[in-house]
């Protein structure tokens, strides 16, 4: 949060905000109309391609590739129904087992990456070992290393072990969050003080006990932050259940759009349905999170700075 | 380090009031590091399990070839000979390596240019506009990429019905000639506003008493914005510059979920990533797929590692 430090002399119209300004002399209206504009204009190149995508949703086959309305208006037809009705029972409803897969991979990935990324991050921050030091550099070294350079030998180490193919190969890759416990040990040195840690342990309490009852509830603005940056990155991810899945049971939304993509691109023609259901279900599917991040916007605005405030 | 103090624990005659107290302290230390480490532990295993093992294997499956005739023999480096002189390889590096220098200074100024402009307004549109923004990291980069495909294409897109008015041709941005802006567009959509929301905390972090002082010095809000906001946040553009840097490099989902409709212009070869991908799973190459991972690996690391040598800043990755 920003507080003012008003100085009478050098009190303007807006003492309200910090960013105050006193420069040309101007009204304080044309002052903000500029920026408005352009903010206006990027807010519209942002969303098209999801209005486009909604409008898109509500179209039949025929609206869809010759709209009387052009692609970013709705067609006289609305057949945003049908097109979902056709989307949850097409191929025995396969698309919400890909949903709930995505689901799957993403919470026990994103939430196991988390709790790891916490508790290392604690014992980095305010624990003093032997190659402590060592384990920091080459933890910040990892943090540099593409990982999807690191898809293709996993997947032959886990072809190796009879792990492709099953969930296992999706989830035991994604609890690696290597920039997760670099936030965390950052976040944990400055926001829990020592002396609250002793005070704690002199009052009898155990290490974990002190780590739950008193560290965890300081950290929880970075905790949501990883969580989120771990959810977001197993839902998001694509390379690693593509080289890994070859059932089709198993895809998660990503691969699985991908997949009919594939196959309406092969059958010009005969896929003009797909291409429905594609964008339909690109629709469906980009709700959830969507849903997310604006209903927990409080807790990650400020964690995602954390890196950088150092 | 904490261990010196451990020794006299045993000794019951310490009658002296400082050496017990020293002696339990030693044995706290002792006890305090093991639990230190054992919070660590978790972690370390799947660090070693997914990250260092897959590196090491990586480097092994590349030393080693498959022929036909002579089944798996070891090769030494021949692997790393042949993709440094292998055309296909190359073109994909040189790819990245020109898309990397010009789509993340633009990625990093719009970013930058936003999170300056939503710092200067308290308004209710701004806080609007910076959610809206920020959305599409939310969505998956291969929805993305379907979708601009999609708005790019010439059948159902709208590009075509908006040129049609003035009676043009649209460009196929993903055609050999434009999919290079294409493509960038696509990412600069998807990234630019995670970008924004990191710079725009940061700037919320600076103390508003430095622009007080800035103004008393008769700074205008141009110099205070140039001057003041954007070295104060530097620490923040370097950590995006590179997390920009290891993104592209490393290119593949969008490429790769645009394939299919990019009537053969995006090709097995496009990136190094893309290429490795296809060595290994079209043509089940793995030791030379696994040459090209690993030079990934190591090419990027060294990079960033060099580059943030460089520009070595006190208090940010380091």
């Amino acid at each position: 949060m920003t507080t003012t430090v008003p100085t009478a002399a050098r009190r303007t119209s807006r003492s309200a905000s910090a960013q105050s300004r006193v420069d040309a002399p101007r009204g304080p209206r044309q002052r903000t109309l500029l920026p408005h504009l352009f903010l206006a204009i990027l807010v519209i190149y942002f969303l098209v391609p999801l209005w486009w995508l909604f409008v898109a949703s509500t179209k039949d086959v025929q609206g869809l590739f010759g709209g009387a309305h052009g692609a970013l208006w709705f067609d006289s037809r609305f057949a945003l129904g049908s097109n979902l009705k056709e989307l949850v029972t097409y191929n025995d409803g396969i698309y919400l087992r890909w949903i709930g897969n995505s689901l799957l991979y993403a919470l026990v990935g994103g939430v196991g990456a988390t709790v790891l990324a916490v508790l290392a991050g604690y014992g980095f921050a305010k624990f003093r070992f032997g190659g402590r030091r060592v384990m920091l550099a080459v933890l910040l070294g990892s943090v540099m290393v593409p990982l999807t350079a690191l898809v293709i030998p996993t997947f032959v180490l886990f072809s190796n072990l009879n792990l492709t193919d099953t969930i296992w190969a999706v989830i035991l890759p994604s609890l690696l969050n290597p920039f997760g416990v670099y936030l965390m040990q950052v976040y944990t040195t400055d926001a829990v003080p020592d002396e609250l840690l002793d005070a704690a342990r002199v009052d009898g309490a155990g290490e974990i006990m002190t780590f739950l009852r008193v560290a965890f509830p300081l950290l929880r603005p970075a905790v949501v932050t990883v969580l989120l940056l771990s959810v977001v990155g197993t839902w998001n991810n694509y390379f690693l259940p593509l080289a890994m899945l070859a059932n089709t049971k198993l895809f998660p939304i990503t691969v699985g759009l991908g997949l009919w993509q594939g196959q309406a691109s092969a059958n010009n023609g005969g896929g003009t349905s797909l291409w429905g259901l594609i964008i339909t279900g690109s629709l469906v599917s980009v709700i959830p999170l969507v849903i997310a991040f604006l209903s927990l916007q409080k807790y990650w605005q400020g964690g995602l700075s954390l890196g950088a405030l150092k | 380090m904490a261990h010196a103090t451990a020794v006299d624990v045993t000794s019951p005659d310490s009658t002296t009031r400082p050496r017990a107290g020293r002696g339990r302290r030693g044995l706290n230390e002792r006890k305090r590091s093991r639990t230190g480490l054992l919070f660590v532990l978790p972690f370390a295993v799947v660090f070693l399990a997914f990250l260092v093992a897959p590196l090491l294997y990586a480097f092994y499956l590349s030393l080693y070839s498959k022929g036909l005739a002579t089944g798996v023999v070891f090769a030494g480096l021949k692997n790393y000979t042949t993709a440094f002189t292998d055309p296909q390889f190359l073109k994909g590096v040189w790819f990245v390596v020109r898309f990397a220098l010009v789509l993340i200074p633009v990625q990093m100024f719009v970013s930058l240019a936003l999170a300056l402009v939503l710092d200067g307004l308290t308004t209710r549109f701004s806080r609007f506009a910076r959610l809206m923004i920020f959305l599409p990291y939310a969505i998956p980069a291969v929805i993305g990429a379907l979708m601009w495909g999609f708005l790019y294409s010439p059948t159902f897109g709208p590009m075509q019905q908006i040129a049609d008015l003035v009676g043009a041709q649209a460009p196929f941005l993903l055609d050999p000639d434009h999919v290079f802006g294409g493509l960038m567009n696509v990412v600069t959509w998807q990234w630019a506003g995670y970008y924004m929301i990191i710079i725009f905390a940061a700037l919320r972090g600076i103390d508003a008493s430095v622009y007080e002082a800035a103004r008393i010095d008769g700074a205008s809000s141009w110099q205070i914005a140039f001057r003041v906001k954007v070295p104060m946040i530097s620490s923040a553009l370097l950590l995006i510059l590179v997390f920009a840097l290891i993104g592209t490099l490393q290119f593949f989902t969008e490429p790769q979920a645009l394939r299919l409709v990019s009537n053969g212009t995006i090709t097995p070869d496009f990136t190094p990533n893309i290429y490795a991908f296809s060595q290994a799973f079209a043509y089940a190459n793995f030791n030379y797929a696994s040459a090209i991972s690993f030079s990934l690996g190591i090419v990027v690391f060294i990079a960033v590692y060099v580059f943030l040598f460089l520009t070595r800043k006190r208090g940010s990755i380091s």
